[in-house]
């Protein structure tokens, strides 16, 4: 039946953002970005270090405003986050399982599948403070399918990951978005790490827009 | 029962603890002590305003702490000064501007001891009657703030893409704040008030492994130190106020002595 085909086709845009640029204290971040993130789709935004990956991955998710250019969001877009980095204060006593269940009202079980889904099931229930940076990195991507996000941010999920950590978390990432249909939107400095994975990329170049550089190629 | 001051004191006492754990764990978790002197420091403008418009005291510290609580919260967004700044500019601005308020009204007699260290014995029946009232009320709104504060602490960013509304969060959780330091100014104090909200919270982080566990603790020292202190302030005619500190400071100092060192076993045992 073609009809039916047409629909599992059509594919349901859950970011858009038209030629956005976000302006930071007299200093252009990034300009003229076109970053499109479909369901089922994984994108990746790759680029140098100060070239605004997470300061654009802020604005698509409305963290930040943009100075310039249009951004849309699917309606009641359900997001699940993983930060580049969170530092948690070492006078707040945090168990792993008690961090995850702060994604909202679950289940034990359901916890236990998402620990599960990331590798983390043998992992007991220890402080988060005696994690290693795969580990957590794990652990908030745990958190983030628990609920069973309509988009997946992984802002340098791989930084602090050895190679074979790398390969088993872009398969996770895989695995999650063919099971829940959701879009990946990723982040990482170096196009190595994600070439095996991404639909689309978005390349970002440091310094583009900066005054210095504009003056040269004047 | 009741009629005894001494009672008064424990129970007023003891009910101020419960609430200073909780609420201090989270003064603790968000680094804001300073924001917590800043708020108490102010409150001398607070008492100012209460005697000169004839208002309850406990209503006008908590007044003039919100409008502070405020005003904090629009300098940090809009005035691009660093926190420390702004909240050394309220605190001691706040203080001077309360005793320069009241210099103008030479009729006006306060007790300035009573109102820096606290003068617990003093406590009345309606006094008690607004910290067990107020102190259920704090108690019930910070546990209906519990999960977005605390998802809040750990990340602004996930709290915020997850819809948990933290700009709000934190602004209750500043009111908060300000009703506990307004209850609390009658019975420890402007200067020490602080204490009260920082070292229980810090002495039970020690026996915690969840948020949770640490909020119960904290409001646990807290009431122990009520009472020791309430109690050796019997014995040895000391003030209260400074006792009920003295007692959550030894408290604190005796969690952290390394027991096992002292009895000099030493960790490696000879096979």
């Amino acid at each position: 039946m073609p009809i039916a085909v047409t629909v599992i086709m059509d594919s349901k845009i859950l970011v858009d953002a038209q030629n956005i640029g976000v302006n930071l204290s007299n200093r252009w971040i990034f300009r003229h970005v076109n970053v499109t993130v479909e369901q089922g789709q994984v994108v990746c935004i790759i680029g140098g270090n100060g070239a605004g990956k997470t300061t654009c991955v802020r604005t698509l998710l409305g963290l930040l405003a943009q100075t310039e250019g249009t951004v849309n969001r699917a309606d009641t877009l359900k997001v699940g986050f993983v930060p580049q980095k969170l530092e948690i204060t070492p006078i707040m006593p945090l168990t792993t399982r008690r961090l995850v269940a702060l994604a909202g009202k679950f289940e034990e079980l359901e916890i236990d599948n998402a620990l599960s889904a990331v590798g983390l099931e043998e992992l007991g229930n220890p402080s988060v403070s005696t994690l290693s940076g795969g580990e957590f990195q794990r652990l908030m991507l745990a958190r983030a399918i628990l609920r069973k996000p309509d988009l997946l941010v992984l802002d340098e999920p791989a930084q602090g990951v050895d190679v074979s950590g790398i390969e088993v978390l872009n398969r996770l990432v895989l695995d999650v978005r063919d099971e829940t249909r959701c879009g990946v939107l990723m982040i990482s400095h170096d196009i190595e790490m994600v070439f095996d994975i991404f639909d689309d990329v978005l390349v970002m170049i440091p310094h583009e827009y900066d005054q210095l550089r504009h003056s040269n190629v004047a | 029962m009741l009629d005894d001051f001494f009672v008064r004191a424990l129970i007023a006492g003891i009910g101020l603890a419960i609430v200073t754990g909780p609420v201090g764990c989270f003064i603790v978790w968000r680094r804001l002590a300073y924001f917590g002197e800043t708020i108490a420091h102010s409150s001398l403008l607070g008492v100012a305003v209460a005697i000169l418009s004839d208002v309850n005291l406990a209503l006008g510290v908590f007044f003039t702490a919100t409008v502070v609580v405020f005003i904090v919260f629009l300098l940090e967004r809009h005035e691009g000064l660093p926190t420390d700044t702004i909240l050394g500019l309220l605190a001691h601005g706040g203080l001077a501007l309360g005793l320069v308020l009241l210099s103008f009204f030479p009729g006006v007699r306060i007790d300035l001891h009573a109102l820096l260290f606290g003068d617990i014995l003093a406590v009345s029946r309606l006094d008690l009657l607004v910290i067990w009232l107020g102190g259920a009320l704090v108690l019930g709104l910070l546990c209906w703030l519990w999960t977005p504060l605390l998802l809040t602490t750990i990340s602004n960013d996930l709290s915020t893409v997850e819809s948990r509304r933290p700009l709000m969060s934190k602004l209750l959780f500043g009111i908060l704040v300000a009703a506990v330091i307004a209850a609390a100014v009658k019975i420890v104090g402007v200067l020490l008030i602080v204490a009260l909200l920082i070292i229980p919270a810090a002495t039970a982080r020690k026996f915690a492994n969840i948020p949770e566990t640490m909020a119960i603790g904290a409001a646990l020292v807290g009431v122990f130190s009520v009472a020791g202190g309430l109690f050796a302030s019997l014995q040895f005619d000391t003030p209260s106020g400074p006792s009920i500190v003295v007692a959550a400071l030894v408290c604190f100092v005796l969690t952290r002595i390394p027991f096992g060192f002292l009895k000099g076993s030493g960790q490696t045992k000879q096979p």
